[in-house]
């Protein structure tokens, strides 16, 4: 729980802009008859809006609107954090995820940028009153930690550096561009797709977002991964015989009528089977190792055809495991 | 590895249009009216077959709990209410299916509603989501305008979607603080009985599922439950989003199938743990709220319920936080203290007082500050917690601490000594010095 109470000193008075008293009405509408209180979060959240922060006046309209005691609206205003119960900064108010995923990746340094340059303590604005900061929990985007928010918009993937320019743009009086600060596209990994690369998206009205995944943003970038990226992983490991799927002639692999007498391998073993696919390849009339790592990679094209697999077979390196797994059991 | 014909999120990561017609031509709406067409009870009984278990991060049986509404539509309306309250550290996969798939989640809700007889859906959205809001919204109105939901439209069940939100309280994501936000309250979780299927939102029979759950309940009706039912594994079945954070190379959310080795999940998707899987030292498989995991039960761990739950763990919403080896364990399970902490809604004396407690003392623990008797302490006070609040808020901060000391112990023995050692030589110095 945390305290919170209004600000000491209070405007006179606060009513809705005309454009936002009509928002107002058409929300208290989309509750059933005598359930508008349901509507008091969204019309504290629109006078935050307008105001930039809660005021106490603002309090006692929406109770007037949604014919509620003024106490039950001040609980919510006081009860949810999101409500800023004093002004904050005008160009931005940065709320910093402090939570432990975010600090795993850094946003200490990023609560440093804002003791730095905004002050020392949360919920004090700058000496020009132009941004504030506060440390908030979890704001659920995890995987791009650590990450701000400023207002509507979520900056992610930040490094000091990034952040600086995010707060250095704001200064400007101008909107930085949202989203991950390095270049990623949303939660993708860094590195590449490791799914979605099959789907024929083609019959759909939209072309693919043709974003570039650019490089890491410069400043202190992690460094270059030890493997290819995952998404040209493929091609590298394919070799020529899988390049062109087309152009590899297939060839029916030795296959089995039924499991042999001393009983099928566990092909879910072979990183990349799961139960499905053995059970898809035991249709086929593959049921051991040895038959897997026989494969040539005219057999490859073959099963990958029928499984639909695209190159998986390569990638996952059944062969090799194949191999080791087959020669386990031989020297059993 | 999950192949890409039996993903259900095709845009998960908003490389396509998400609209309407983008959503079409991966799917969405495709024969919903057939689907309505086979009536409450076969629907229900398909998603009861499929094995879907609850993706908010209890995992309870979702067609079975569909099944709790009462059969006939009394003189109360009943009422489907989504959880998208994300607020769980570490789950970042409602935010994608909202901004990236938003069709599949209001088809969902057309579905699921049919099935329990409701006419009207709430979405409540964490208030931080501003721009998946929008987005979500933009997607209902398209909806509305062509009549695939709103009154009289082309699948015969009149239906409604409200989307309300909150202003920032993780407690409102427990159900029952959610109906109270919804109501216009403070989310402070209710007694139960009664439960909301009985009396949920404005007193009115009423389900709660999470946003997952929903929006993969159209393609389990197309596909058949037994599609679904053939991935993972029995009890755990079907595909689940995993958000992978913390120290791994590539952190990213992916659709995989249920049961996935941590490794497989890690090493495939996630680029690895940063510094290779030896400098592994520990995981949060589910959100902040599961308790943590070594490495050295990491190395062959499916990430299923029950196999989590085996190790005194659990796949919570399957947010799995990793942590190299040069992580302060302590500290990081001290933020996660004080994250319940702030969060405590104050309802409960044990959760109110009790998470500030356990988080003053992990804080002292970090610094090396404490007892040794004080371990055992804070775990008896994790016990008396734990079970003795109206909602889980109380459970969620116990077991983090609890597996700490389960697994860490002798980490924080070892501060205790080195935080005693130095205040007999280098404190003493210095205050003399002083």
């Amino acid at each position: 729980m945390a305290v919170r109470r209004l600000a000491e000193t209070q405007p006179e008075s606060f009513a809705f802009s005309p454009e936002n008293h009509a928002w107002a009405e058409r929300e208290i509408a989309k509750f059933p008859e005598g359930r508008q209180a349901s509507a008091v979060i969204a019309l504290l959240w629109r006078a935050q809006e307008q105001e930039g922060w809660i005021t106490k006046p603002a309090i006692e309209q929406v109770a007037e609107m949604l014919s509620m005691p003024t106490i039950r609206v001040l609980e919510v205003a006081t009860f949810y954090t999101m409500f800023h119960l004093e002004p904050v900064g005008t160009k931005a108010h940065v709320q910093v995820c402090g939570t432990t995923p975010c600090m795993l990746r850094g946003a200490g340094d990023i609560i440093d940028v804002c003791r730095r340059r905004i002050h020392a303590e949360p919920h004090h604005r700058s000496a020009d009153e132009a941004f504030s900061w506060e440390e908030v929990e979890c704001l659920g985007a995890c995987v791009n930690a650590p990450m701000v928010q400023v207002f509507k918009d979520t900056y992610e993937d930040l490094t000091p550096e990034s952040f600086e320019a995010v707060l250095d743009a704001f200064d400007r009086g101008e909107t930085p561009t949202p989203g991950p600060q390095n270049g990623r596209h949303h939660s993708v990994p860094i590195n590449g797709l490791t799914s979605l690369t099959e789907i024929d998206y083609s019959d759909g009205a939209a072309a693919p977002v043709t974003e570039p995944m650019s490089a890491p943003a410069p400043a202190r970038s992690e460094p270059a991964p030890a493997e290819p990226s995952v998404a040209e992983a493929p091609r590298a490991t394919e070799g020529p015989t899988q390049s062109d799927a087309t152009a590899v002639a297939e060839a029916e692999p030795e296959l089995l009528t039924a499991a042999p007498d001393e009983g099928a391998d566990d092909l879910k073993r072979i990183s990349g089977v799961g139960p499905k696919l053995e059970g898809l390849l035991n249709s086929m009339g593959i049921y051991t190792f040895a038959q897997v790592a026989a494969w040539t990679p005219e057999n490859i094209a073959w099963v990958d055809d029928r499984l639909k697999f695209k190159g998986r077979i390569d990638r996952d390196d059944w062969l090799g495991q194949a191999r080791k797994f087959a020669a386990e059991k031989s020297g059993r | 590895m999950l192949s890409d014909k039996d993903r259900i999120f095709l845009n998960l990561y908003g490389l396509h249009d998400p609209m309407l017609k983008g959503a079409r031509s991966r799917g969405a709406w495709d024969g919903t009216k057939a689907i309505l067409d086979r009536g409450r009870d076969a629907i229900v009984e398909e998603v009861k077959g499929s094995g879907l278990r609850g993706r908010g991060g209890a995992g309870f049986p979702t067609g079975l709990k569909w099944s709790f509404m009462p059969k006939e539509i009394g003189e109360r309306p009943h009422y489907l209410v989504v959880n998208a309250d994300e607020s769980e550290p570490g789950t970042c996969k409602d935010r994608e299916i909202m901004r990236h798939d938003p069709h599949l989640l209001i088809e969902g809700c057309l579905i699921a509603s049919f099935a329990m007889g409701a006419h009207t859906a709430y979405i409540y959205i964490r208030g931080e989501f501003i721009r998946e809001r929008e987005a979500l919204q933009a997607a209902v109105d398209e909806c509305y305008e062509a009549r695939l939901i709103g009154k009289n439209n082309v699948h015969g069940w009149d239906f409604d979607i409200v989307i309300a939100h909150g202003a920032g309280a993780y407690i409102c994501g427990e159900e029952t603080a959610l109906l109270e936000s919804l109501e216009g309250k403070k989310g402070m979780p209710r007694l139960k009985p009664p439960f909301p299927a009985n009396m949920g939102l404005y007193g009115c029979p009423t389900t709660v599922n999470n946003v997952e759950s929903i929006a993969v309940a159209p393609e389990i009706l197309r596909r058949g439950g037994d599609w679904f039912a053939g991935l993972g594994k029995p009890n755990n079945t079907g595909t689940k989003l995993f958000c992978v954070s913390g120290h791994v190379n590539a952190p990213c959310t992916v659709e995989e199938e249920m049961g996935i080795p941590l490794r497989e999940l890690i090493d495939k998707h996630c680029g690895g743990v940063r510094g290779g899987w030896d400098n592994l030292l520990a995981v949060i498989p589910g959100g902040s709220s599961v308790p943590c995991l070594p490495a050295h039960l990491c190395d062959d761990l499916p990430m299923d319920f029950d196999s989590l739950r085996d190790l005194k763990s659990g796949l919570g919403t399957a947010a799995v936080i990793v942590m190299d080896k040069s992580t302060d364990i302590v500290r990081a399970i001290a933020r996660i203290a004080y994250f319940y902490k702030h969060e405590s809604c104050g309802q409960c004396t044990p959760c109110r007082e009790g998470t500030g407690w356990m988080w003053r003392v992990l804080e002292r623990m970090a610094r090396g500050e404490a007892e040794k008797r004080e371990i055992d302490m804070l775990l008896e006070v994790t016990y008396q917690v734990e079970g003795h609040t109206i909602c889980a808020l109380g459970d969620a901060a116990a077991w983090p601490i609890q597996g700490l000391i389960r697994h860490f112990r002798p980490e924080i023995e070892r501060r205790i000594d080195d935080y005693a050692a130095a205040q007999k030589t280098g404190g003493a110095i210095m205050q003399a010095a002083e």
